[in-house]
Protein backbone atom coordinates (compact mmCIF):
# COMPACT_ATOMS: atom_id res chain seq x y z
CA UNK A 1 0.00 0.00 0.00
CA UNK A 2 2.21 2.79 1.36
CA UNK A 3 5.77 0.76 0.17
CA UNK A 4 8.61 3.08 -0.31
CA UNK A 5 9.35 2.98 -4.39
CA UNK A 6 12.75 4.53 -3.95
CA UNK A 7 14.48 2.46 -1.94
CA UNK A 8 15.24 -0.39 -4.02
CA UNK A 9 18.81 0.45 -4.79
CA UNK A 10 21.56 3.07 -4.49
CA UNK A 11 21.03 4.70 -7.40
CA UNK A 12 17.38 5.65 -7.30
CA UNK A 13 17.27 9.13 -5.67
CA UNK A 14 14.02 9.74 -3.93
CA UNK A 15 11.40 13.09 -4.39
CA UNK A 16 12.75 14.42 -1.58
CA UNK A 17 16.59 14.53 -2.67
CA UNK A 18 17.12 11.27 -0.38
CA UNK A 19 19.14 7.78 -1.12
CA UNK A 20 17.52 5.05 0.94
CA UNK A 21 19.62 2.45 0.58
CA UNK A 22 22.78 4.57 1.52
CA UNK A 23 20.79 5.84 5.08
CA UNK A 24 19.90 1.88 5.42
CA UNK A 25 23.73 1.04 5.26
CA UNK A 26 24.23 3.77 8.06
CA UNK A 27 21.78 2.41 9.66
CA UNK A 28 23.71 -0.93 9.62
CA UNK A 29 26.39 0.72 11.75
CA UNK A 30 24.68 1.78 14.79
CA UNK A 31 23.32 -2.17 14.94
CA UNK A 32 26.77 -2.81 15.79
CA UNK A 33 28.46 -2.29 19.31
CA UNK A 34 29.89 0.72 20.07
CA UNK A 35 33.51 1.73 19.32
CA UNK A 36 35.38 4.83 20.54
CA UNK A 37 38.87 6.36 19.32
CA UNK A 38 40.97 9.26 20.69
CA UNK A 39 44.24 11.05 20.27
CA UNK A 40 46.59 13.08 22.02
CA UNK A 41 49.75 14.48 20.71
CA UNK A 42 51.62 11.38 20.87
CA UNK A 43 49.15 8.06 20.84
CA UNK A 44 45.71 7.52 19.11
CA UNK A 45 43.96 4.71 20.57
CA UNK A 46 40.13 2.73 19.98
CA UNK A 47 39.10 0.73 22.55
CA UNK A 48 35.53 -1.82 21.67
CA UNK A 49 33.09 -3.26 22.84
CA UNK A 50 32.61 -6.99 21.48
CA UNK A 51 29.68 -9.04 21.38
CA UNK A 52 28.69 -13.04 21.01
CA UNK A 53 26.05 -14.03 20.03
CA UNK A 54 24.87 -16.56 22.29
CA UNK A 55 26.72 -18.13 25.56
CA UNK A 56 28.46 -20.75 23.43
CA UNK A 57 29.93 -18.51 20.93
CA UNK A 58 33.10 -16.52 21.11
CA UNK A 59 33.16 -12.69 20.74
CA UNK A 60 33.53 -11.05 17.33
CA UNK A 61 36.68 -9.18 16.90
CA UNK A 62 36.28 -6.10 16.92
CA UNK A 63 39.63 -4.30 15.76
CA UNK A 64 42.17 -4.95 13.38
CA UNK A 65 45.72 -4.30 12.69
CA UNK A 66 46.31 -3.28 8.89
CA UNK A 67 50.40 -2.32 9.32
CA UNK A 68 52.41 -1.05 12.16
CA UNK A 69 51.13 2.10 11.67
CA UNK A 70 47.71 1.42 11.23
CA UNK A 71 44.76 0.13 12.64
CA UNK A 72 41.02 -0.23 12.35
CA UNK A 73 37.90 -0.95 14.56
CA UNK A 74 34.27 -1.76 13.07
CA UNK A 75 30.99 -1.07 13.70
CA UNK A 76 28.15 -2.68 11.28
CA UNK A 77 28.77 -5.91 9.25
CA UNK A 78 31.91 -7.49 9.91
CA UNK A 79 32.15 -9.28 6.69
CA UNK A 80 32.30 -5.52 4.81
CA UNK A 81 34.67 -4.66 7.01
CA UNK A 82 37.11 -7.55 6.50
CA UNK A 83 37.04 -7.12 2.20
CA UNK A 84 38.29 -3.42 3.26
CA UNK A 85 40.83 -4.25 5.80
CA UNK A 86 41.74 -6.42 3.36
CA UNK A 87 42.06 -3.80 0.80
CA UNK A 88 43.83 -1.51 3.67
CA UNK A 89 46.27 -4.05 3.66
CA UNK A 90 46.92 -4.31 0.43
CA UNK A 91 47.62 -0.92 -0.17
CA UNK A 92 49.94 -0.79 3.40
CA UNK A 93 51.68 -3.34 1.56
CA UNK A 94 52.38 -1.62 -2.06
CA UNK A 95 53.57 1.10 -0.02
CA UNK A 96 55.74 -0.30 1.77
CA UNK A 97 57.38 -2.01 -1.18
CA UNK A 98 57.25 0.51 -3.87
CA UNK A 99 58.40 3.62 -1.55
CA UNK A 100 59.52 1.80 1.42
CA UNK A 101 57.17 3.95 3.35
CA UNK A 102 54.34 3.39 5.66
CA UNK A 103 50.75 4.12 3.93
CA UNK A 104 49.78 7.80 5.15
CA UNK A 105 46.51 7.34 6.78
CA UNK A 106 44.54 9.99 5.22
CA UNK A 107 45.22 8.47 2.18
CA UNK A 108 44.31 5.05 3.19
CA UNK A 109 41.26 6.44 4.51
CA UNK A 110 39.78 8.32 1.62
CA UNK A 111 40.84 5.41 -0.99
CA UNK A 112 38.74 3.37 0.99
CA UNK A 113 35.64 6.32 0.70
CA UNK A 114 36.17 6.31 -2.93
CA UNK A 115 35.30 2.90 -2.96
CA UNK A 116 32.28 3.45 -0.57
CA UNK A 117 31.26 6.22 -2.78
CA UNK A 118 31.62 4.36 -6.58
CA UNK A 119 29.16 1.69 -4.51
CA UNK A 120 26.67 4.23 -4.49
CA UNK A 121 26.76 5.82 -7.41
CA UNK A 122 26.41 2.50 -10.03
CA UNK A 123 23.64 0.63 -10.20
CA UNK A 124 23.63 -3.29 -9.33
CA UNK A 125 25.93 -2.66 -6.49
CA UNK A 126 25.25 -2.15 -2.68
CA UNK A 127 26.76 0.63 0.12
CA UNK A 128 28.86 -1.13 2.62
CA UNK A 129 27.24 -1.83 5.87
CA UNK A 130 29.92 -0.75 8.18
CA UNK A 131 31.66 1.87 9.63
CA UNK A 132 35.00 2.08 10.56
CA UNK A 133 37.39 4.19 12.66
CA UNK A 134 40.84 4.11 11.66
CA UNK A 135 43.81 5.17 13.59
CA UNK A 136 47.17 5.52 12.53
CA UNK A 137 50.99 7.16 12.78
CA UNK A 138 52.39 8.66 9.99
CA UNK A 139 55.05 12.04 9.17
CA UNK A 140 52.06 14.45 10.19
CA UNK A 141 51.28 12.05 13.45
CA UNK A 142 49.12 10.38 15.17
CA UNK A 143 45.66 10.57 13.52
CA UNK A 144 42.05 9.27 14.04
CA UNK A 145 39.14 9.11 11.13
CA UNK A 146 35.96 7.62 10.73
CA UNK A 147 34.76 6.25 7.47
CA UNK A 148 31.09 5.56 6.82
CA UNK A 149 29.07 3.95 4.16
CA UNK A 150 27.96 7.05 2.42
CA UNK A 151 32.02 7.18 1.38
CA UNK A 152 32.33 10.54 3.85
CA UNK A 153 35.40 10.86 5.47
CA UNK A 154 36.14 13.04 8.37
CA UNK A 155 39.25 13.37 10.79
CA UNK A 156 38.60 14.03 14.40
CA UNK A 157 40.58 14.27 17.70
CA UNK A 158 38.13 11.74 19.63
CA UNK A 159 34.95 10.23 17.96
CA UNK A 160 31.97 6.93 18.58
CA UNK A 161 30.35 5.20 16.50
CA UNK A 162 27.96 1.97 16.78
CA UNK A 163 25.37 1.30 19.00
CA UNK A 164 24.38 3.87 21.70
CA UNK A 165 27.58 5.64 20.52
CA UNK A 166 25.78 9.10 21.56
CA UNK A 167 26.65 8.81 24.84
CA UNK A 168 30.25 8.06 24.20
CA UNK A 169 30.47 11.39 21.80
CA UNK A 170 28.84 12.94 24.98
CA UNK A 171 31.72 12.18 27.35
CA UNK A 172 34.07 12.90 24.86
CA UNK A 173 32.67 16.20 24.12
CA UNK A 174 33.01 17.32 27.30
CA UNK A 175 36.65 15.65 27.87
CA UNK A 176 38.63 15.94 24.34
CA UNK A 177 40.12 19.33 25.41
CA UNK A 178 42.22 17.09 27.86
CA UNK A 179 43.17 14.70 25.49
CA UNK A 180 46.19 16.41 23.73
CA UNK A 181 48.95 15.85 26.95
CA UNK A 182 47.65 12.65 28.07
CA UNK A 183 49.97 9.47 28.46
CA UNK A 184 48.93 6.21 26.58
CA UNK A 185 47.41 4.53 29.85
CA UNK A 186 45.10 7.66 30.89
CA UNK A 187 43.82 7.85 26.89
CA UNK A 188 42.91 4.21 27.08
CA UNK A 189 41.41 4.68 30.49
CA UNK A 190 38.95 7.70 29.14
CA UNK A 191 38.23 5.54 26.61
CA UNK A 192 36.86 2.71 28.10
CA UNK A 193 35.09 5.47 30.22
CA UNK A 194 33.20 6.68 27.46
CA UNK A 195 32.67 3.45 25.86
CA UNK A 196 31.31 2.10 29.21
CA UNK A 197 28.20 5.11 28.72
CA UNK A 198 27.30 2.86 25.84
CA UNK A 199 26.84 -0.28 27.10
CA UNK A 200 23.23 -1.03 28.49
CA UNK A 201 21.95 -1.26 31.82
CA UNK A 202 23.22 -4.14 33.80
CA UNK A 203 25.81 -4.77 31.32
CA UNK A 204 30.00 -4.52 32.75
CA UNK A 205 32.92 -3.89 30.19
CA UNK A 206 35.05 -7.29 31.40
CA UNK A 207 38.14 -9.57 30.08
CA UNK A 208 35.97 -11.43 27.74
CA UNK A 209 33.83 -8.22 25.67
CA UNK A 210 36.75 -5.32 26.11
CA UNK A 211 39.17 -4.76 22.87
CA UNK A 212 41.76 -1.88 23.20
CA UNK A 213 44.34 -0.83 20.72
CA UNK A 214 46.79 1.79 20.27
CA UNK A 215 49.62 2.90 17.93
CA UNK A 216 51.75 6.42 18.44
CA UNK A 217 55.44 7.31 17.36
CA UNK A 218 57.53 4.69 18.65
CA UNK A 219 54.42 2.38 19.87
CA UNK A 220 53.45 -0.17 16.83
CA UNK A 221 49.94 -0.99 16.26
CA UNK A 222 49.01 -3.02 19.42
CA UNK A 223 45.64 -4.68 20.21
CA UNK A 224 44.87 -6.05 23.50
CA UNK A 225 41.98 -8.62 24.36
CA UNK A 226 41.06 -10.63 26.93
CA UNK A 227 43.04 -10.99 30.38
CA UNK A 228 45.31 -8.18 28.85
CA UNK A 229 42.69 -5.98 29.25
CA UNK A 230 42.56 -6.62 32.59
CA UNK A 231 45.39 -3.73 34.05
CA UNK A 232 43.39 -0.92 32.03
CA UNK A 233 40.08 -2.73 33.54
CA UNK A 234 41.36 -2.42 37.14
CA UNK A 235 42.29 1.19 35.90
CA UNK A 236 38.63 2.07 34.86
CA UNK A 237 37.85 1.13 38.85
CA UNK A 238 40.62 2.81 40.69
CA UNK A 239 39.92 6.35 39.10
CA UNK A 240 36.14 5.42 39.74
CA UNK A 241 36.97 4.56 43.45
CA UNK A 242 38.54 8.08 43.37
CA UNK A 243 35.91 10.32 42.38
CA UNK A 244 33.28 8.88 44.46
CA UNK A 245 35.89 9.52 47.89
CA UNK B 1 93.43 -35.45 -44.22
CA UNK B 2 91.49 -32.56 -45.24
CA UNK B 3 89.06 -30.83 -42.96
CA UNK B 4 85.56 -32.18 -42.79
CA UNK B 5 83.13 -29.57 -44.31
CA UNK B 6 79.78 -29.12 -43.34
CA UNK B 7 77.24 -27.77 -45.86
CA UNK B 8 74.07 -26.07 -45.23
CA UNK B 9 71.26 -26.82 -47.57
CA UNK B 10 70.27 -23.55 -48.86
CA UNK B 11 66.91 -23.53 -47.81
CA UNK B 12 68.29 -23.06 -44.16
CA UNK B 13 68.91 -19.71 -42.82
CA UNK B 14 70.28 -18.07 -39.73
CA UNK B 15 67.27 -16.42 -38.17
CA UNK B 16 67.90 -12.56 -38.64
CA UNK B 17 66.46 -9.53 -36.51
CA UNK B 18 64.75 -6.77 -38.81
CA UNK B 19 61.71 -3.96 -37.51
CA UNK B 20 59.72 -6.48 -38.96
CA UNK B 21 60.88 -9.72 -38.10
CA UNK B 22 62.62 -11.42 -35.07
CA UNK B 23 63.15 -9.97 -31.69
CA UNK B 24 62.98 -6.51 -30.86
CA UNK B 25 66.65 -4.91 -30.82
CA UNK B 26 66.97 -1.17 -30.78
CA UNK B 27 66.87 -1.47 -26.94
CA UNK B 28 69.71 -3.53 -26.99
CA UNK B 29 72.28 -0.80 -26.29
CA UNK B 30 72.52 2.26 -25.49
CA UNK B 31 72.81 5.13 -28.42
CA UNK B 32 72.94 8.82 -27.31
CA UNK B 33 75.24 8.52 -23.96
CA UNK B 34 76.10 10.41 -20.61
CA UNK B 35 79.43 9.63 -19.12
CA UNK B 36 80.59 9.65 -15.44
CA UNK B 37 78.36 11.40 -12.35
CA UNK B 38 80.15 11.53 -8.79
CA UNK B 39 78.79 12.14 -5.95
CA UNK B 40 79.59 12.69 -1.92
CA UNK B 41 78.57 13.37 1.06
CA UNK B 42 79.95 16.52 3.26
CA UNK B 43 79.28 18.61 6.27
CA UNK B 44 75.83 20.05 4.96
CA UNK B 45 74.71 17.62 2.65
CA UNK B 46 75.37 16.10 -0.57
CA UNK B 47 76.90 17.34 -3.62
CA UNK B 48 77.05 16.04 -7.13
CA UNK B 49 78.62 16.62 -10.39
CA UNK B 50 78.28 15.74 -14.03
CA UNK B 51 79.58 17.55 -17.47
CA UNK B 52 77.38 18.54 -19.97
CA UNK B 53 78.00 16.15 -22.55
CA UNK B 54 75.46 13.52 -24.44
CA UNK B 55 77.57 11.68 -26.94
CA UNK B 56 76.23 9.70 -30.10
CA UNK B 57 79.35 6.98 -29.99
CA UNK B 58 82.88 8.56 -29.82
CA UNK B 59 81.34 12.08 -31.39
CA UNK B 60 80.11 14.48 -28.98
CA UNK B 61 77.03 15.30 -30.35
CA UNK B 62 75.03 17.21 -27.64
CA UNK B 63 76.86 19.38 -25.68
CA UNK B 64 74.42 21.29 -23.19
CA UNK B 65 72.37 18.52 -21.72
CA UNK B 66 71.01 18.78 -18.17
CA UNK B 67 72.30 15.31 -16.56
CA UNK B 68 71.32 16.36 -12.37
CA UNK B 69 68.08 17.17 -11.88
CA UNK B 70 66.13 17.66 -8.77
CA UNK B 71 63.08 15.19 -7.50
CA UNK B 72 60.92 16.82 -5.03
CA UNK B 73 62.46 19.26 -2.85
CA UNK B 74 65.09 17.05 -0.97
CA UNK B 75 66.39 14.72 -3.60
CA UNK B 76 69.15 15.20 -6.32
CA UNK B 77 69.15 12.75 -9.12
CA UNK B 78 72.17 11.93 -11.86
CA UNK B 79 72.57 9.97 -14.75
CA UNK B 80 74.76 8.42 -16.91
CA UNK B 81 74.35 6.17 -20.11
CA UNK B 82 71.42 6.18 -22.26
CA UNK B 83 69.88 9.65 -22.11
CA UNK B 84 66.22 8.63 -24.40
CA UNK B 85 66.02 6.10 -21.40
CA UNK B 86 66.81 8.77 -18.44
CA UNK B 87 64.18 11.01 -20.50
CA UNK B 88 61.68 7.97 -19.63
CA UNK B 89 62.54 7.85 -16.09
CA UNK B 90 62.19 11.97 -15.79
CA UNK B 91 58.80 11.44 -17.46
CA UNK B 92 57.80 8.34 -14.81
CA UNK B 93 59.39 10.89 -11.75
CA UNK B 94 57.23 13.74 -13.16
CA UNK B 95 53.82 11.80 -13.03
CA UNK B 96 54.93 10.45 -9.73
CA UNK B 97 55.17 13.74 -8.48
CA UNK B 98 52.14 15.19 -9.68
CA UNK B 99 49.94 12.60 -8.41
CA UNK B 100 52.31 13.33 -4.86
CA UNK B 101 50.94 17.13 -4.98
CA UNK B 102 47.34 16.38 -6.52
CA UNK B 103 47.16 14.43 -2.98
CA UNK B 104 47.83 17.68 -1.48
CA UNK B 105 48.17 16.38 1.81
CA UNK B 106 51.48 17.56 2.86
CA UNK B 107 52.90 15.01 2.80
CA UNK B 108 56.14 14.83 1.16
CA UNK B 109 58.02 11.83 -0.93
CA UNK B 110 61.30 11.37 1.09
CA UNK B 111 64.97 10.53 -0.62
CA UNK B 112 64.38 7.10 0.93
CA UNK B 113 61.39 6.58 -0.91
CA UNK B 114 62.58 8.16 -4.49
CA UNK B 115 65.82 5.77 -4.20
CA UNK B 116 63.63 2.83 -3.50
CA UNK B 117 60.81 3.43 -6.27
CA UNK B 118 64.00 4.32 -8.77
CA UNK B 119 65.84 0.83 -7.86
CA UNK B 120 62.64 -0.97 -8.46
CA UNK B 121 61.69 0.24 -11.91
CA UNK B 122 65.32 -0.54 -12.63
CA UNK B 123 64.81 -4.03 -11.62
CA UNK B 124 61.54 -4.48 -12.80
CA UNK B 125 63.11 -3.54 -16.12
CA UNK B 126 66.09 -5.60 -16.05
CA UNK B 127 63.76 -8.61 -15.44
CA UNK B 128 61.91 -8.25 -18.24
CA UNK B 129 65.32 -8.03 -20.50
CA UNK B 130 64.61 -4.96 -21.16
CA UNK B 131 66.60 -2.53 -18.93
CA UNK B 132 66.89 1.09 -18.96
CA UNK B 133 70.75 1.70 -19.87
CA UNK B 134 71.83 3.97 -16.88
CA UNK B 135 73.71 3.97 -13.79
CA UNK B 136 71.59 6.10 -11.41
CA UNK B 137 72.73 8.30 -8.47
CA UNK B 138 70.23 9.54 -5.92
CA UNK B 139 71.13 11.62 -3.33
CA UNK B 140 69.61 14.21 -0.52
CA UNK B 141 68.61 14.50 2.97
CA UNK B 142 65.33 12.26 4.12
CA UNK B 143 64.67 14.00 7.60
CA UNK B 144 67.42 15.29 8.17
CA UNK B 145 70.13 12.44 7.60
CA UNK B 146 71.72 11.93 4.18
CA UNK B 147 71.14 9.85 1.91
CA UNK B 148 73.24 8.41 -1.15
CA UNK B 149 72.88 5.58 -3.37
CA UNK B 150 73.74 4.11 -6.80
CA UNK B 151 71.27 1.84 -9.02
CA UNK B 152 72.07 0.70 -12.72
CA UNK B 153 70.60 -0.98 -15.82
CA UNK B 154 70.95 -4.80 -13.60
CA UNK B 155 68.96 -2.81 -10.35
CA UNK B 156 71.92 -3.63 -8.76
CA UNK B 157 72.06 -0.94 -5.61
CA UNK B 158 74.52 0.12 -2.87
CA UNK B 159 74.58 2.91 -0.52
CA UNK B 160 77.69 4.82 0.37
CA UNK B 161 79.89 7.87 1.49
CA UNK B 162 81.04 8.68 -2.16
CA UNK B 163 79.60 7.59 -5.45
CA UNK B 164 81.17 7.77 -9.22
CA UNK B 165 79.60 6.13 -12.52
CA UNK B 166 81.09 5.12 -15.48
CA UNK B 167 84.86 6.25 -15.96
CA UNK B 168 84.59 7.44 -12.23
CA UNK B 169 84.24 4.53 -10.91
CA UNK B 170 88.12 4.47 -12.07
CA UNK B 171 89.25 7.21 -11.85
CA UNK B 172 87.69 9.39 -9.35
CA UNK B 173 86.52 7.00 -6.63
CA UNK B 174 90.19 6.51 -5.30
CA UNK B 175 90.55 10.47 -4.90
CA UNK B 176 86.84 10.65 -3.12
CA UNK B 177 88.33 7.55 -1.12
CA UNK B 178 90.94 9.15 -0.14
CA UNK B 179 89.53 12.86 0.33
CA UNK B 180 86.50 12.02 1.86
CA UNK B 181 85.54 8.91 3.19
CA UNK B 182 85.97 9.12 7.37
CA UNK B 183 85.02 12.93 6.67
CA UNK B 184 81.63 12.75 5.89
CA UNK B 185 80.46 15.22 8.75
CA UNK B 186 83.84 17.64 8.79
CA UNK B 187 84.25 18.61 4.96
CA UNK B 188 83.17 21.97 4.13
CA UNK B 189 81.75 23.07 1.12
CA UNK B 190 84.51 25.26 -0.03
CA UNK B 191 86.94 21.57 0.43
CA UNK B 192 84.01 19.91 -1.43
CA UNK B 193 83.96 21.83 -4.11
CA UNK B 194 87.65 21.72 -4.60
CA UNK B 195 87.26 18.22 -4.37
CA UNK B 196 84.79 17.55 -6.71
CA UNK B 197 86.49 20.24 -9.63
CA UNK B 198 89.34 18.43 -8.62
CA UNK B 199 87.84 14.52 -9.75
CA UNK B 200 85.92 16.22 -12.93
CA UNK B 201 88.98 17.79 -14.17
CA UNK B 202 90.84 14.08 -13.81
CA UNK B 203 88.18 12.83 -15.75
CA UNK B 204 88.34 15.20 -18.81
CA UNK B 205 91.93 14.91 -18.76
CA UNK B 206 91.63 11.04 -19.17
CA UNK B 207 88.01 10.28 -20.49
CA UNK B 208 87.64 10.83 -24.22
CA UNK B 209 83.48 11.06 -23.83
CA UNK B 210 83.72 14.01 -21.44
CA UNK B 211 83.53 17.63 -21.90
CA UNK B 212 85.34 20.89 -20.20
CA UNK B 213 81.57 22.50 -18.96
CA UNK B 214 79.89 20.78 -16.31
CA UNK B 215 77.31 20.90 -13.31
CA UNK B 216 77.65 20.97 -9.64
CA UNK B 217 74.72 20.58 -7.65
CA UNK B 218 74.00 20.27 -3.95
CA UNK B 219 71.09 19.27 -1.47
CA UNK B 220 71.07 20.40 1.56
CA UNK B 221 68.64 21.52 4.32
CA UNK B 222 68.30 24.60 2.39
CA UNK B 223 66.62 21.99 -0.41
CA UNK B 224 68.45 21.42 -4.12
CA UNK B 225 70.43 23.61 -5.82
CA UNK B 226 72.26 22.86 -9.67
CA UNK B 227 74.20 25.29 -10.68
CA UNK B 228 74.67 26.96 -14.44
CA UNK B 229 77.20 25.41 -16.48
CA UNK B 230 80.76 26.15 -15.53
CA UNK B 231 84.41 25.62 -17.01
CA UNK B 232 87.56 24.22 -15.02
CA UNK B 233 91.02 25.50 -15.57
CA UNK B 234 93.30 22.91 -17.43
CA UNK B 235 96.73 22.94 -18.68
CA UNK B 236 97.54 20.91 -21.96
CA UNK B 237 101.26 22.24 -21.94
CA UNK B 238 102.54 18.71 -21.04
CA UNK B 239 100.99 17.83 -24.49
CA UNK B 240 103.68 18.85 -26.60
CA UNK B 241 105.94 16.58 -25.70
CA UNK B 242 103.82 13.34 -26.23
CA UNK B 243 104.62 11.88 -29.50
CA UNK B 244 102.94 8.84 -31.00
CA UNK B 245 100.97 6.48 -28.12
CA UNK B 246 103.07 7.29 -24.86
CA UNK B 247 104.78 4.82 -23.14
Amino acid sequence: MFRNNYDNDASTWSPQGRIFQVEYASEAVKQGSAVVGLKSKEHVVLVAVKRSPNELASYQKKIVRIDDHMGIAMAGLTSDARVLSNYLRSEAMRSKMIYGRALPVGRAVNAIGDKAQTNTQEYGRRPYGVGLLVIGQDDTGPHLYEFSPSGIVSEYYAYSIGARSQSARTNLERNYEKFEDMSLQELVVHGLRALRDTLQQGKQLDTLNTSIGFVGKDTKMTILDGENTQAYLDLLDEGEAMETE
Amino acid sequence: MDPIEIRLPHTIQRPKATPNYGPRTHTTRPIVTGTSVIAFKYKDGIMMAADCLASYGSLARFRNEKRLMAVGETTLLGVSGDMSDFQHMQHTLESILTQEYDMDDGQKLGTKSVYKCISNIMYNRRTKVDPLWNSYVIGGLDNGEKILGYVDLYGTTYQSATIATGFGGHLAQPILRRRVEGREDELSEEEAVQILDECMRVLFYRDARSLNKLRRAKVTAQGVEISEPYMLETNWSFAESITGYGS
